[in-house]
């Protein structure tokens, strides 16, 4: 007979058969005789977060960064609930998690037990699936199949509550990792004569733009690799989404940088004026597109996704195209190169004109911005930080606002999944658990938080997880004593009445830095950044650096909502208008 | 800058609204029925009403019929929204008024009254295979199969016979001759 396991003991076994290292997680009454087993398992080591948020986007920062699964440990109740905003951000960011939550006993469930809660009712609209364990006996399949939800098709979190006398019971254990793809959720069915239209399309147009996303980082290294192939191979050019950042160069010339919202002055025009619009892995955000009725309105539209549901969604296009996206981008290649191989040289005079129009715009140079050498300007200290790591192979997560989106802009990624951050869900509050995440993954990298003063005391709790691992993450504080976001949307939209977006009584960074064990950096002028930012990357401890910026400056350029594309604000340096009062500064 | 301020952009035109029935299969666990139904209120759908029950006890298979109500584009994000969730095996979708499919909803009519309103109201429903379920000296159950509108239209002429109380089932839909729903 066949040896018999409790669930806890189950519960690890699926771990390790799934090659899990690390576990972000945070005990309690519901999930004890997991962490009991704890010590009988060495190859997965244990990440004791300081909140169940924490340890959820520590879980997404480590999936991001490696392309693994995160795995998040929680109890019942509001260990559950805490880690909703994590699940909801993986959800929306498609990112795989695998959240394990205890449960009150079986015969408790209903009760209104202490710390029960509907873990499965809550988690519902913020995972891909989620399962209540009713049976010992279904434990191993649920725990595979989660995996297996959460890693395929288009990715995303899963969660399994397991009832504390589950983990209790005893039963077999069996390894059903499937090899196989199954439940006809895996939606990878493209055809060749979808492609060859594709092919049909590039070779005619004049005007055409490759607008990318995160599904290019979702889909492997790999993807990455071919988008280079195929950019190079058609001479397009190309602009990313936020969460698109690193799959191409963002330092080459055919990239327009990121578009959007906050995006570059060419990329947004690029995709307005467009007659092809080749949309891989991105979906169509509204921070994307703006105006959906004035959206991109003279071009044919293709979209590659994984998922279908992405398609038609928000914009209406021309060819679908179902499918992972590194295959889709492999075929489209070898049909290219077998119709035409010279296709870059010969199609150069095609899009002269269009690369003209291009150049054009970036001589606007949007993301200029008036230095000055009094305060430190956040894009500068940006710049400067890009300056300083870029040698290195550096991860940067962030919070969410304007540190954010200067970031995205002034930051150039070379490489996929060394850009960490909330775009779907803009959790406030993220970068510094993820960052604890990336640096799991990654120990000898340089990982960086870039944050501001608002966002990352809404996590600041994890600078002890930080600490007690030793994981020398760099929280580089833009600190403008302002939710600058916040502050910039009211005084472009409602009258500078800066309601409630000012922090009074904001902690002494440095001295929280030293509370916490590990090490504060104060920059207060632009002569000093640069000292203090090698000073805090030479510094092999956790970092808080509080960098003072300027307390007015705003994001630009911009797309006020309800606007196209080609109606973006251009900021102070826009020579029409000085005064930031948002009116007259719209350039059609 | 344009009204009205806000950080979302403001709804574009609106396209014309059709009525659907959506026929979803789905393993018949805890909890199918609410990610079925919170899918449509969580992302906005409208729900005319739901029909839900097991027809496969060895593979524990349940049908849902849901009638709702959408431009093409919503439709279509049901269908496939639905087509993502983990329990769900396959989903057709019918206009209403599709000849190829025969609706029917099933409505139980209580009427109280003298002898006369009583057999006027048994009267009114001929056309909707009336049976009999209940009768006392006072009143009378009657069950029907319909279409929805014409139950809604029997209501309203049934409420000069008496008629105390309805209760629906949601429409359920099968199609016409040998084929079935792929």
């Amino acid at each position: 007979m066949s040896k018999l396991y409790s669930g806890a003991e189950i519960v690890f076994k699926c771990l390790e058969d799934q090659d899990v290292e690390y576990i972000f997680g945070y005990p309690g009454g519901a999930v004890l005789p997991i962490y009991d087993e704890l010590k009988n398992h060495e190859s997965i080591k244990h990440i004791l977060v300081r909140h169940e948020q924490g340890a959820g986007h520590a879980a997404e920062g480590y999936a991001r960064s490696s392309g693994k699964p995160g795995v998040v440990l929680v109890t019942s109740g509001p260990g559950a609930t805490n880690a909703v905003t994590a699940l909801t951000d993986a959800y929306m960011d498609s990112i795989p998690l695998v959240c394990i939550s205890g449960q009150v006993p079986t015969h408790l469930i209903g009760t209104d037990a202490f710390q029960e809660c509907d873990t499965t009712g809550i988690t519902r609209p913020c995972t891909k699936h989620n399962w209540l364990v009713k049976d010992v006996k279904d434990l191993s399949k649920i725990i595979h199949k989660a995996f297996e939800v959460a890693t395929t098709g288009r990715p995303g979190p899963v969660l399994v509550d397991i009832p504390k006398d589950i983990q209790f019971q005893k039963t077999k254990y069996v390894n059903s990792i499937k090899t196989k793809k199954l439940n006809g959720k895996i939606h990878n069915k493209f055809y060749q004569s979808e492609i060859d239209q594709l092919v049909k399309l590039m070779i005619n147009s004049s005007r055409p733009i490759l607008y990318t996303g995160g599904g290019v980082i979702n889909s492997g290294p790999k993807a990455s690799e071919l988008l280079r192939e195929l950019v190079s191979l058609t001479g397009f050019p190309i602009t990313s989404t936020l969460q698109g950042l690193g799959s191409y160069p963002g330092d080459d010339n055919q990239f327009l940088g990121m578009l959007g919202m906050h995006g570059t002055y060419e990329a947004n025009n690029a995709m307005h004026d467009c007659d092809l619009m080749i949309n891989i892995g991105a979906r169509f955000d509204d921070r994307i597109t703006g105006k959906i009725d004035e959206f991109s309105p003279k071009s044919k539209k293709i979209h590659i996704d994984i998922d279908p549901s992405s398609i038609n969604k928000n914009v209406k296009v021309d060819l679908p195209i179902v499918g992972d996206v590194s295959e889709v981008m492999l075929s489209v290649i070898k049909t290219l190169k077998k119709k035409n191989p010279n296709f870059a040289s010969s199609n150069k005079e095609k899009t002269s004109k269009w690369w003209e129009k291009i150049s054009e715009w970036r001589s606007v140079n949007s993301l200029n911005f008036i230095n000055s050498d009094k305060t430190i300007k956040p894009q500068h200290a940006i710049q400067r930080l890009y300056e300083l790591t870029k040698d290195k192979d550096t991860y940067i997560t962030t919070e969410v606002g304007q540190h954010q989106m200067w970031a995205a802009q002034h930051y150039k990624f070379n490489k996929p999944n060394r850009w960490m951050t909330s775009g779907g869900l803009g959790t406030m509050g993220y970068g510094l658990p993820a960052a604890v995440g990336v640096q799991i993954a990654h120990p000898d990298k340089l990982v960086v938080d870039i944050a501001g003063e608002a966002s990352v005391l809404m996590t600041i709790q994890e600078m002890s997880t930080a600490v007690q691992y030793n994981l020398p993450i760099k929280i580089f504080i833009l600190n403008n004593e302002y939710m600058g976001m916040v502050r910039q949307w009211q005084e472009l939209l409602h009258e500078k009445n800066y309601s409630e977006s000012y922090t009074a009584a904001l902690p002494d960074f440095v001295k929280l830095a030293e509370a916490y064990g590990c090490v504060g950096i104060r920059a207060k002028t632009p002569d000093e950044l640069d000292e203090k930012i090698k000073e805090m990357i030479n510094v092999n401890k956790p970092v808080i650096f509080d960098c003072l910026v300027d307390k007015e400056e705003n994001c630009f350029p911009m797309i006020p909502s309800g606007k196209p594309h080609n109606q973006m604000l251009l900021g102070p340096n826009d020579q029409k208008e000085n005064k930031i009062t948002g009116k007259g500064k719209t350039l059609v | 800058m344009s009204k009205p301020k806000s950080a979302y952009s403001i709804p574009g035109k609106k396209q014309k609204n059709d009525t659907h029935v959506i026929v979803v299969w789905v393993d018949n666990e805890a909890g199918v029925l609410a990610r079925v139904v919170g899918l449509f209120s969580g992302r906005g759908y409208n729900i005319e009403s739901l029909a839900v029950a097991e027809v496969d006890p060895k593979l524990n298979i349940s049908r849902i019929t849901i009638v709702t109500t959408g431009t093409p584009q919503v439709i279509e994000q049901i269908k496939l929204q639905l087509g993502k969730l983990v329990p769900v095996h396959k989903v057709a979708d019918f206009m209403r008024g599709d000849k190829k499919i025969i609706f029917k909803e099933m409505a139980l009519l209580k009427i109280v009254g003298n002898n006369i309103k009583r057999k006027k109201a048994i009267k009114f429903c001929k056309k909707f295979n009336p049976v009999v379920l209940d009768k006392t000296n006072k009143s009378v159950v009657i069950q029907i199969t319909a279409l929805r509108r014409e139950i809604d239209t029997i209501m309203n002429d049934l409420k000069k016979t008496g008629l105390v109380s309805v209760s629906r089932t949601g429409a359920v839909a099968m199609t016409r001759g040998a084929e079935i729903f792929k």
